[in-house]
């Protein structure tokens, strides 16, 4: 081989910088994401695996129904009837009340940053201490 | 071969690397048959080890071969004597130091330059012939691979966690228009427009047509399918994205786990798409990854006149010099009158 040493040194830079994945992770997968599901009610607005992968589309619709069409009243695909309401209806107490618990988990995960938050305010979520003053 | 053929070849590989994994993932499952991790584990894992391997074989055959002397393939003026004009397009042209070296590989590999010297010969009126600049090759080429580059970037929010604050600034950059949901990013769609330009130019121009070869139309057509089933999966069909990364994040840290309830099958197509570039990257014309980084006419500097290189593989010649010529001769050549360079040393000869 010529020129060994900048051979060498070539290849293991590209290998360096090839596998970072894996030195950046060294060996350790962090668990798979758990996000608490509401405790009252125990039927989404469309069922569980449509609104894993498409609740996004769903909920631009619902923006663009209120905001741009003043048509509040969502439809499921069974009849019942919803206010389209993200903070009201998806993030009511009875629901996904709380972002940490539910959306942050698989966002944070997958590093999806939505942008919900550029107008929405976020719901005030009380903390665990005066959670015990109660 | 000619382009039909080509063109049929290369589609025919390309729908057999997709309906491979469609029938393993979908299909097989109602013969009872469940070979995701088949799909999801062996095959990601064995496309790896063939690409690092296959790489380093490559790379270290090319160290083999001698590169006796410098070419300089340059249009620019070599140094030479001091009022010869050498200015600072000739030193990066033309390089004579390793700095000037550098300057000419960074511009090759980052810009590349050679590309962007494209030149085309155009007809005048009657004899005359002019040769104008041509960029457009030299655009695609800069579109397909920074825009590659940014969807691998942007992939490694599947390979790492937390996420390297790089791979949240070229997302954001990157989906910077907020069009669509989930928000549309301009490197895919500008990767597939690249990829379709550079194959029409292939299909297009008669002269590229004629030296295009299935190992031109291959990669190309595997690229854009590529590209086609992850815009398809992240716009139009929906995946478990959390299911996604639980797999391929247990394949970075040496414990893959298919998770369960599955994931789409275009996630899988997907998935053995790119295993099937990363197994033939090494074997074809993808290698220029690495080869440019060796290629002889770019990363050496042109100091043919001012340093002697030997030929690495010059034979043993036995060698009789004038001085030893000389020496076995010298009385005779004395004798005959002719002259020599050393006079006879004059003890121990008389004697």
């Amino acid at each position: 081989m010529y020129d060994g040493g900048k051979i060498i040194t070539g290849i293991i830079i590209g290998l360096v910088l090839l596998a970072f994945p894996i030195w950046y992770t060294h060996g350790t997968a962090p668990p798979r994401p758990e996000v608490k599901l509401p405790v009252k009610e125990k039927q989404c607005v469309q069922p569980k695996a449509y609104m894993k992968t498409n609740h996004m589309q769903l909920l631009d619709l619902w923006r663009d129904s209120t905001v741009r069409a003043a048509k509040r009243i969502y439809i499921s695909d069974d009849g019942r009837k919803y206010d389209m309401s993200l903070q009201n209806t998806c993030m009511s107490a009875d629901c996904h009340a709380k972002k940490t618990e539910f959306c942050d988990q698989c966002h944070n995960y997958t590093g999806v940053v939505p942008y919900c938050w550029d107008c929405h305010i976020e719901p005030k979520e009380p903390k665990e201490k005066s959670e015990e003053k109660h | 071969m000619n382009i039909v053929l080509s063109l049929i070849v290369s589609g025919l590989a390309i729908s057999a690397l997709v309906v491979i994994p469609f029938a393993g993932v979908w299909a097989a499952p109602f013969y009872g048959v469940h070979i995701e991790w088949l799909f999801g584990i062996v095959i990601p894992y064995l496309a790896a080890i063939t690409f690092f391997v296959g790489m380093i074989y490559r790379v270290v055959k090319w160290a083999k071969s001698p590169v006796p002397f410098r070419i300089p393939t340059t249009c620019s003026q070599q140094k030479s004597l001091p009022w010869i004009k050498y200015d600072y397009v000739d030193k990066l042209d033309n390089p004579s130091t390793r700095l000037g070296v550098w300057g000419r590989m960074i511009l090759e590999v980052l810009f590349f330059r050679s590309l962007f010297r494209n030149t085309r010969l155009q007809y005048g009126e009657g004899q005359s012939i002019k040769y104008t600049s041509s960029k457009w090759l030299w655009i695609g080429a800069i579109g397909f691979h920074y825009t590659f580059l940014v969807v691998i970037i942007r992939h490694l929010r599947f390979f790492t966690e937390p996420m390297p604050f790089f791979v949240k600034i070229i997302e954001n950059v990157d989906g910077f228009f907020q069009i669509f949901l989930p928000t549309a990013y301009q490197s895919g769609l500008l990767l597939g427009a690249a990829a379709t330009f550079l194959l029409l130019r292939r299909v297009l121009i008669p002269q590229v047509r004629y030296v295009s070869l299935p190992a031109d139309y291959f990669p190309l057509f595997l690229i854009l399918t590529i590209a086609g089933t992850g815009i398809l999966m992240r716009y139009v069909l929906k995946t478990d994205v959390v299911s996604i990364k639980e797999l391929t994040m247990g394949l970075v840290s040496f414990s893959p786990k298919i998770p369960e309830g599955g994931i789409s099958v275009v996630f899988y197509i997907h998935l053995f798409l790119v295993s099937a570039l990363f197994a033939y990257f090494p074997f074809s014309k993808l290698v220029h990854m690495g080869g440019v980084f060796l290629s002889p006419t770019r990363n050496l500097e042109n100091n043919n006149r001012a340093v002697r290189h030997i030929n690495p593989w010059n034979p043993k010649v036995k060698i009789h010099t004038y001085e030893e010529y000389e020496d076995d001769f010298r009385e005779k050549m004395i004798g005959a009158g002719l002259p020599v360079e050393k006079k006879v040393a004059p003890t121990e000869n008389k004697e």
